[in-house]
């Protein structure tokens, strides 16, 4: 009876690991493709970042079956990220400070 | 497992309330081990990203022309040049690995002991396959372009550093990984979660939860992969 019901949380039918196996593979080409084709730019930094959070998407989602767990796990596994946006647009703000440091000491001199 | 109805919890937000208010377990349904596992994976992702967050900080503060990854990952396949052709192939090479693995938890929840292992040591063989094309990668920048940590031919002095930091700590994570698989794969075709055979080190009778878990592991791996591809070899 226990084994039935584990059961019942945890497998699900093969097609679906298949389809996101598919699309992982898709998702990976066009991102490939941002490269060969050469774009630049805005156009290939959001191209790259949708691919990017797609494909990490449903690794997180379908292969480590978070879509299934609990909101009590999920939220504790997801709203840490946040410190790490924050992290990146401190970060960002500091390296545009420093290098406009560098052009400026560099350009005008001691 | 359990001595509760999963089924009969709240779900959703009122479930969020309910077990993060309720006694003696926040994870309802979680097997400590898998529980462990996300913690554990959660402070690697905050590694990764203070490695990725340097990258960004270096790159983007440095005066100096970064290297163009595009050109110095590229191979020459019959005398035409194709733009990060290996870590395109290692990209594909580790999806597989990682869907593999998904399949050989479905398997392992089914109790199919055969399809598990071979699913498994799949899994094994595409992490192995990752880890040459590494030191293959490795190899020719070192001593055919003549990367170092502290200087390349192709512009700022910064990327060396970075490409041996982040790659050489994806790659650890990659053998580890692939250690474990093969140790679990002689483990499952062993028949060591059907007999409740006690396991080397621990001491302690597994199932093939176990399975699962060393799969989170392998998933992470992947995902680790995913934003190394982006950040680090197409931006």
């Amino acid at each position: 009876m226990e084994t039935d019901k584990k059961q019942e949380v945890h497998t699900h039918k093969i097609g679906i690991y298949l389809w996101i196996w598919g699309l992982l593979f898709v998702f990976s080409f066009f991102s490939y493709m941002v490269d060969y084709m050469n774009y630049q730019g805005l156009l290939r930094w959001s191209l790259i970042l949708f691919f990017m959070f797609a494909k990490a998407g449903f690794i997180m989602a379908i292969f480590m079956h978070l879509y299934w767990e609990r909101w009590a796990i999920v939220n504790v596994l997801l709203w840490p990220m946040t410190a790490i946006a924050v992290f990146v647009g401190i970060m960002v703000a500091e390296s545009q400070y420093t290098f406009f440091t560098r052009m400026f000491y560099f350009v005008v001199g001691s | 497992m359990s001595q509760f109805d999963l089924s009969k919890l709240p779900q959703g937000k009122k479930g969020f309330m309910h077990d993060w208010g309720s006694d003696q377990r926040a994870f309802k349904g979680v097997p400590w081990g898998k529980a462990m596992m996300w913690i554990f994976l959660l402070s690697d992702t905050f590694i990764f990203s203070c490695f990725l967050i340097s990258l960004m900080t270096a790159r983007a503060s440095t005066t100096v022309a970064w290297p163009y990854p595009s050109e110095v990952f590229g191979l020459t396949v019959f005398g035409t040049s194709v733009p990060l052709l290996l870590i395109a192939i290692m990209t594909f090479v580790l999806i597989t690995s990682s869907g593999t693995m998904a399949i050989a938890v479905k398997y392992g929840y089914e109790k199919n002991r055969k399809l598990c292992g071979w699913f498994l040591l799949a899994t094994a063989i595409g992490g192995l396959t990752f880890v040459g094309m590494q030191a293959f990668e490795w190899s020719k920048l070192i001593f055919h372009d003549g990367v170092r940590p502290w200087g390349n031919p192709f512009g700022a002095e910064q990327f060396g550093a970075f490409f041996f930091m982040i790659t050489g700590f994806h790659g650890t994570h990659v053998s580890i990984g692939v250690i474990f698989l093969f140790i679990f794969s002689r483990k499952v075709f062993r028949g060591d979660f059907d007999t409740g055979r006690r396991g080397y080190f621990t001491s302690m009778k597994s199932d093939y939860e176990a399975i699962e878990i060393l799969g989170l592991y392998w998933h992470f791996v992947d995902l680790v992969w995913v934003f190394i591809f982006a950040f680090f070899y197409l931006w």
